[in-house]
């Protein structure tokens, strides 16, 4: 495998790894911070020893969301330095940034909530909580600035002297429309996870007749906080689509595998099977006029197939290509003002040309069947697009069921009536993560073959190390991860089936001492 | 002074604090983990060393993360080519730091002693290893490390990890190792009483006196090792783009400006006499705290040695002395370095805040009582 493949491999690899222990860690700083205002605000021990337990799972969790986040950083210079040098500019900045406002906040104060329970007052640790809280969001805030970035890349220009972008407006990167409904819809993804976990559990508990107090208590909790976080995921997954109708108009097209540009407004395949081979998609049902109205919320606005955006694309690689020329003109003589004029007024396409580097080095002697290649190279993969995204959906209307009904039922405290409903979900508690996985996998597979959206290609943002590093590196993360994960799971299954007895007050019970 | 110019000196002096933060704030608990299978005999010993740093750590290491950030944001170009180029350091060091976390969290989470001596040698191996390739790393900028950049300013480097483990970068590396060793142990004098403390201050005294003496048997050795001069380049504000220097090799260049600034001379003399002063406050016991501000404050200048001597080189190419980066052509744009300095300006004094209140909560020694009172929620 080439360099290119192993680095994209081990990127998505790491990130879905990484991307188990986000959503949890998202999610239960905020249950942890509402139960613990329960707790203070009532002063019922029961409450204090809920944030100790689902603390303790937390903790677990949090540990192997540092260790792999990490990886993550490093990754962006080892095997992407190309990129590292073309857009640090821009994406090092919230990177740094969440470091000095979101991670350092988190980081202190996870070792406060530990340690500091007989250190503090009520008042403070809770304060010590929320700040958790606070910092763990804070930081998914600025990650989604950073990937919001790649997405839809505002606020920045080409710089012909230094070789890269450069941030020409700095709040327009902040104020980003696409991070800013990315950010609500993963937030609300991980509050889903957070509150499935302690649902899950609790019902496990309460299956089993044992913990009754505090699984009852942390259903409550979790059915409501879950249906409020299952609503806005759907509802702001909606703003999502919305802004990539906008922006981002192949990813939509790929997602829905619609090959033509429809009439206004735009109908909605609920299910189909794109075929690649003769771009078109079989066996659809379809419903009318929804995708018109999701993606420009209008009844009029039309919705591009992806033909007509490869039509569009192969215009932009031939503009693109007199950007490159005059670029190499510029060079020689860098003062020419009619190059620099040709260069200003096509350096936007500047990154369609880059696509061709994959077929002709030096760009500019493209054959028309080269161009035509390497514009139907922005189509990203539809197949699996066209299939994660129905999953997800599927998924997140589906907790939007379920913690509804978890939620009538706990009102009429019937939780432990209605043992079929914990059994679902208790067996539900892995779908948060499947449909975060594949949201991840719909948002930058369908980024696809950019790194950047329309400004640099993926293929020409790695760097120039030795295939057999990046293989070697590869075998060792997934030697490693998997290694960690079979101990991760272990010790939470194991914390879970001890339950909280075993961690509350064990100076109170020396007899067990004796006992080990 | 042109802005431009003024922006790239405070984000060169801005990086060598972070950096200085990460060895000094992330450096003691490294030490610390390197030192607990020495000074902790028993179990509950190991546990109440693991436990002095077990709070504070995660957000020490946030001093790492943020250098990193610091170092893509600011200097971009320098990132690609220090991460790619060390390609199998940085793997390495990553491991070891993916080991710190779960060891903290997993070790004492169950019983068996072959369970956490595994875990024991996890967090002795994530002090030791992120230590060693934090020195052997300084070692290799400071001789200049093999790389090119072609005219899309794509960079290639054409040497190996073994090349990195050269004498002299060994030499830093083992400067590094003691000097952590040095600190860590000075915050075990501050946070743990009996055995432990003693071994600490025993352990810390001769590898606060072995990082003397390499310390200055480097200052020596630089004087025949090649370095680099810069002869010519486009401007202390010309946009940033490594083609346009002029560079020479001359050995013993690593001194010019030692000669040029005899006042810089006080950054390696401080290094010597507070890692001298941390070892006999160590040994004389009674003023711990003191003896880790000396520590630190040795670690500020070694870091600051290593700095000034290079500058204003960032990463020298000894493949093609004129593809080096300097502070002058690898730095991010005008715009990003004042979004930055803003950033930093107002962030980081409410994080000196807040941090400086956590350790004034965890303030005292850590006791045996501690962790028996809390055996199953302490590390």
């Amino acid at each position: 495998m080439d360099v290119v493949t192993l680095a994209r491999v081990q990127f998505g690899m790491t990130a879905l790894y990484h991307f188990l222990f986000v959503p949890l860690t998202l999610g239960l700083s905020v249950l942890l911070a509402i139960m613990e205002s329960i707790y203070v605000t009532t002063g019922r021990t029961i409450w204090r020893d809920m944030v100790k337990f689902w603390g303790m799972l937390f903790g677990i969790n949090f540990a192997m969301g540092v260790a792999t986040g990490i990886t993550m950083e490093f990754q962006f210079g080892t095997n992407w330095a190309y990129y590292a040098h073309y857009v640090g500019d821009i994406f090092g900045a919230p990177l740094a940034i969440e470091g000095l406002m979101a991670f350092f906040l988190e980081a202190t104060f996870v070792g406060l909530f530990f340690f500091g329970w007989n250190k503090l007052s009520r008042v403070q640790h809770l304060i010590v909580t929320c700040l958790l809280a606070l910092g763990t969001n804070l930081s998914a805030l600025w990650i989604l600035i950073a990937n919001g970035w790649m997405q839809y890349p505002v606020g920045a220009a080409f710089n012909l002297a230094t070789m890269r972008m450069e941030v020409t407006d700095f709040t327009a990167v902040v104020f980003n429309p696409v991070a800013q409904a990315k950010f609500v819809h993963t937030v609300s993804a991980g509050y889903v996870t957070g509150a499935m976990f302690v649902l899950s559990i609790s019902a496990y508990y309460l299956l089993r007749g044992r913990n009754r107090g505090l699984a009852i208590r942390s259903m409550t909790v979790a059915a409501s906080f879950g249906l409020a976080a299952a609503l806005s995921v759907v509802v702001l997954g909606d703003e999502s689509g919305y802004t990539a109708g906008e922006n981002q108009k192949m990813k939509i097209a790929a997602i829905e595998a619609m090959w033509e540009t429809e009439p206004a407004p735009a109908s909605f395949t609920v299910i189909g099977i794109p075929d690649i081979a003769t771009r078109t998609t079989k066996d659809a049902i379809r419903v009318p006029w929804v995708l018109g109205l999701i993606a420009t919320r209008s009844l009029h606005g039309e919705v591009e197939g992806i033909k007509d955006l490869v039509e569009q694309a192969q215009q932009r690689i031939k503009s693109g290509q007199i950007a490159y020329s005059a670029m190499l003109g510029l060079r020689k003589t860098p003062n020419d003002p009619a190059l620099a004029a040709t260069f200003k007024q096509h350096v936007n396409d500047l990154g369609y040309a880059l696509l061709l580097k994959r077929y002709t080095p030096a760009v500019t002697d493209a054959t028309p069947q080269q161009i035509e290649a390497a514009a139907w190279d922005t189509v990203p993969p539809v197949l699996p697009l066209f299939f994660s995204f129905r999953l997800m959906v599927a998924l997140g209307f589906y907790f939007i069921a379920l913690f509804g009904v978890m939620f009538v039922v706990a009102s009429a405290r019937q939780l432990e009536q209605r043992r079929w409903l914990l059994h679902v979900c208790l067996w539900s508690l892995p779908l948060p993560w499947i449909a975060a996985e594949v949201g991840w996998y719909v948002a930058e597979g369908g980024r696809q073959p950019w790194t950047i959206d329309g400004v640099l290609p993926t293929f020409l943002s790695v760097s120039s190390v030795p295939a057999t590093d990046v293989m070697l590196s590869l075998a060792g993360f997934v030697i490693f991860y998997s290694v960690l994960a079979v101990v991760e799971i272990y010790l939470m299954v194991r914390t879970i089936r001890h339950g909280p007895e075993e961690l509350l007050l064990p100076a109170a019970r020396p007899s067990l001492k004796i006992a080990e | 002074m042109a802005e431009y110019e003024f922006f790239r000196l405070l984000w060169w002096a801005l990086l060598g604090i972070l950096l200085i933060g990460i060895a000094v704030m992330d450096g003691f608990d490294m030490g610390v983990a390197m030192l607990m299978p020495f000074v902790g005999r028993r179990d509950v010993e190991r546990r109440i060393v693991i436990n002095t740093i077990g709070p504070v750590w995660e957000g020490n290491q946030v001093w790492l993360i943020l250098g990193g950030g610091a170092i893509f944001a600011a200097f971009p170009p320098l990132y690609g080519v220090a991460f790619s180029g060390f390609y199998l350091a940085m793997l390495l060091l990553l491991c070891a730091l993916i080991l710190r976390p779960v060891g903290f969290k997993f070790r004492s989470k169950l019983d068996g002693t072959g369970w956490r001596g595994t875990w024991d040698t996890a967090l002795f191996i994530g002090g030791l290893v992120p230590s060693l390739v934090f020195g052997v790393a300084f070692g290799n900028v400071l001789q200049g490390v093999p790389f090119r950049f072609d005219e899309m300013l794509r960079m290639t480097y054409t040497g190996t990890l073994w090349d990195l483990f050269n004498p002299f970068a060994l030499l830093c590396g083992l400067v590094s190792v003691s000097m952590l060793l040095l600190h860590g142990a000075a915050f075990l004098a501050c946070k743990t009483e009996g055995g432990p403390r003693q071994r600490a201050q025993q352990i810390g005294t001769v590898a606060g006196l072995v990082m003397v003496v390499l310390f200055i048997v480097g200052g020596f050795w630089v004087k025949v090792l090649p370095g680099y001069v810069l002869t010519g380049f486009a401007g202390v504000d010309a946009p940033s783009n490594p083609l346009g220097n002029q560079v020479t090799v001359q050995t013993g260049a690593l001194l010019l400006n030692y000669a040029a600034q005899p006042a810089i001379w006080a950054a390696p003399a401080v290094g010597v006499v507070m890692a001298l002063l941390a070892v006999l406050l160590l040994r004389q016991g009674s003023r711990p705290v003191l003896a880790f501000t000396t520590s630190g404050l040795a670690i500020a200048a070694v870091i600051a040695t290593a700095g000034l001597s290079l500058f204003p080189f960032m990463l020298p190419s000894s493949l093609d002395p004129a593809s080096s980066l300097t502070l002058w052509d690898a730095s991010s744009s005008l715009t990003t370095l004042i979004v930055m300095t803003i950033a930093t300006g107002l962030l980081l004094p409410i994080v000196l805040i807040y941090t400086a209140w956590v350790y004034r909560v965890l303030r005292g020694p850590v006791t045996e009582a501690d962790i028996d009172h809390d055996s199953k929620t302490a590390y």
